[in-house]
């Protein structure tokens, strides 16, 4: 990745902008994910609130940062790895946008489980479990495109499987559950949309990852072959 | 990064091995290699005094018109080494035309300005020159507006007309390769579009190599990029990949304007 100055100092300004807007929605993000987890784990559904609202400021980042991507293609025809980077940041900002969408809904399912007076099974622990890999993913890609490090960012790619597996792993777990005490069918189902969230929380920070290895190297590594996984 | 898409049948119409230039004492073009192919648009591109024009001018030894100037290597057009002294430089560039950045119509008729050409190469009849008028006309998508006066002066069209009219003279002798030295520096926005799709639609017929100093141009009208500096040839490729992911740290430094 090119990180020496353009001749035109207002191009590296424009470029720094939007990386620093990428990073503080990627922020919001974060602390979206994680309130969401928190909220799961205590049953403290006051943050639901603040969660969803965090998700309009995300939203509007996300428009905000396309419409200067479009505006910066328009003016300077970014190449290389400029343009790599603008091409990143749009889909990165989508991943991110869904990312949050992904903890609204979480923080949703945790206050139908609390407001229900239910409490998460036993057989709920695991989702804590995948969700803190998952937000860890999260921070990992932002740091991944802050530093532009795809070394870091081939190792989240990796990471993501692990969440996979055990995404599974409690899907089949409520399901025994729910068959040997058909009552805790409605929470489980509600869990089961939490780990779903979770788990596709992890597949967009492996997408963000994906993209920083494209904006730093200019390798498409995405969907690659069967039995050739990263 | 090679890939399949290199797996297309690629025919070298120029080789260039071993290139040298001098002006005089200095070199110009340090041990150049590469191949011009056939039915492509190649770019050429870098910053001023580059060599690239310098490379054009020796692909049909415009060189010779002053003294001082000389080339060593291979320049293999249609198996023969046209440095070699032996060479017609009146036939070789009736095969590699020319068009160069300021468009450079002859004071005469419109007709007169293409028909002057093609008769130092070809003994036509009058019907058979008119056809070929139109056809160069045509190919340079310049008919159109020209045909009802193609007895007035070449000099009295606009300045994209008058570069069509150029090519249309250059195309006019039905040559293998053209060479393009920033034909569009000199033309406004919409007259450079016009070059731009002729370029593309001229690939039908003829291999074309152009020099720019527009980046973007490069980009849009060529198959592949050569991007030279200091006399050397840095990078050479599909252009594809050149403007996305270049191989060389100095071709990426200068195609997103960090070079100063």
């Amino acid at each position: 990745m090119n990180e020496s100055q353009h001749v035109s100092r207002q191009f590296d300004d424009d470029l720094g902008a939007l990386r620093t807007q990428v990073l503080e929605m990627g922020g919001l993000v974060e602390t979206q994910v994680a309130a969401a987890i928190e909220a799961y784990s205590s049953g403290e559904i006051g943050s639901v609130k603040l969660i969803v609202e965090t998700d309009r400021k995300v939203n509007e980042f996300e428009k905000t940062i396309d419409d200067d991507c479009a505006h910066l293609i328009a003016k300077r025809q970014p190449t290389a790895s400029d343009l790599r980077l603008v091409f990143g940041i749009t889909k990165i900002v989508t991943d991110l946008e869904r990312a949050g969408d992904e903890a609204k809904k979480i923080a949703k399912g945790v206050r139908r489980i609390y407001e229900a007076g239910q409490m998460p099974s036993q057989y709920g622990i695991g989702v804590r479990h995948i969700a803190e890999a998952a937000l860890s993913m999260v921070r990992e890609a932002l740091d991944a495109f802050a530093r532009l490090d795809a070394e870091l960012a081939e190792r989240i790619i990796r990471a993501d499987a692990d969440v996979d597996t055990e995404f599974k792993s409690i899907v089949r777990q409520l399901i025994t559950h729910m068959m040997e005490d058909p009552r805790t069918i409605t929470t489980s189902i509600d869990i089961i949309w939490i780990a779903r969230a979770v788990e596709r929380i992890g597949d967009h920070a492996k997408n963000i990852a994906e993209h920083v290895v494209f904006i730093v190297e200019g390798r498409d590594i995405r969907h690659p072959p069967k039995g050739n996984r990263a | 990064m090679p890939s399949e898409k290199h797996s297309e049948n690629l025919i070298p119409q120029i080789s260039i091995r071993n290139l040298n230039f001098y002006y005089g004492r200095a070199i110009a073009l340090k041990n150049i290699n590469l191949d011009i192919y056939k039915g492509k648009v190649t770019a050429f591109i870098g910053p001023s005094g580059c060599g690239k024009s310098t490379l054009l001018r020796t692909i049909n030894r415009m060189y010779d018109l002053y003294p001082g100037q000389r080339a060593e290597g291979e320049l293999i057009v249609d198996g023969k080494n046209i440095l070699d002294k032996d060479v017609d430089t009146i036939e070789l560039r009736a095969k590699v035309g020319m068009v160069f950045q300021k468009p450079t119509p002859f004071p005469m008729s419109i007709y007169e300005n293409i028909a002057f050409g093609v008769r130092m190469h070809e003994k036509l009849t009058r019907n058979q020159m008119d056809d070929r008028i139109e056809w160069a006309l045509t190919k340079a998508a310049l008919w159109g507006e020209v045909k009802d006066k193609l007895k007035q002066s070449g000099t009295g069209l606009s300045g994209g007309q008058q570069q069509r009219l150029c090519i249309a003279r250059g195309v006019a002798v039905k040559p293998q390769v053209l060479l393009l030295d920033e034909p569009t520096s000199a033309l406004d926005p919409i007259s450079t579009m016009h070059i731009e799709q002729l370029i593309h639609e001229l690939t039908k017929e003829f291999t074309i190599a152009i020099v720019t100093h527009n980046m973007q141009q490069a980009a849009r009208v060529s198959d592949y990029t050569a991007y030279m500096y200091l006399g050397e040839l840095v990078e050479f490729g599909k252009t594809d990949d050149v403007f996305v992911k270049p191989q060389d740290q100095r071709t990426e430094d200068y195609i997103t304007g960090r070079m100063g």
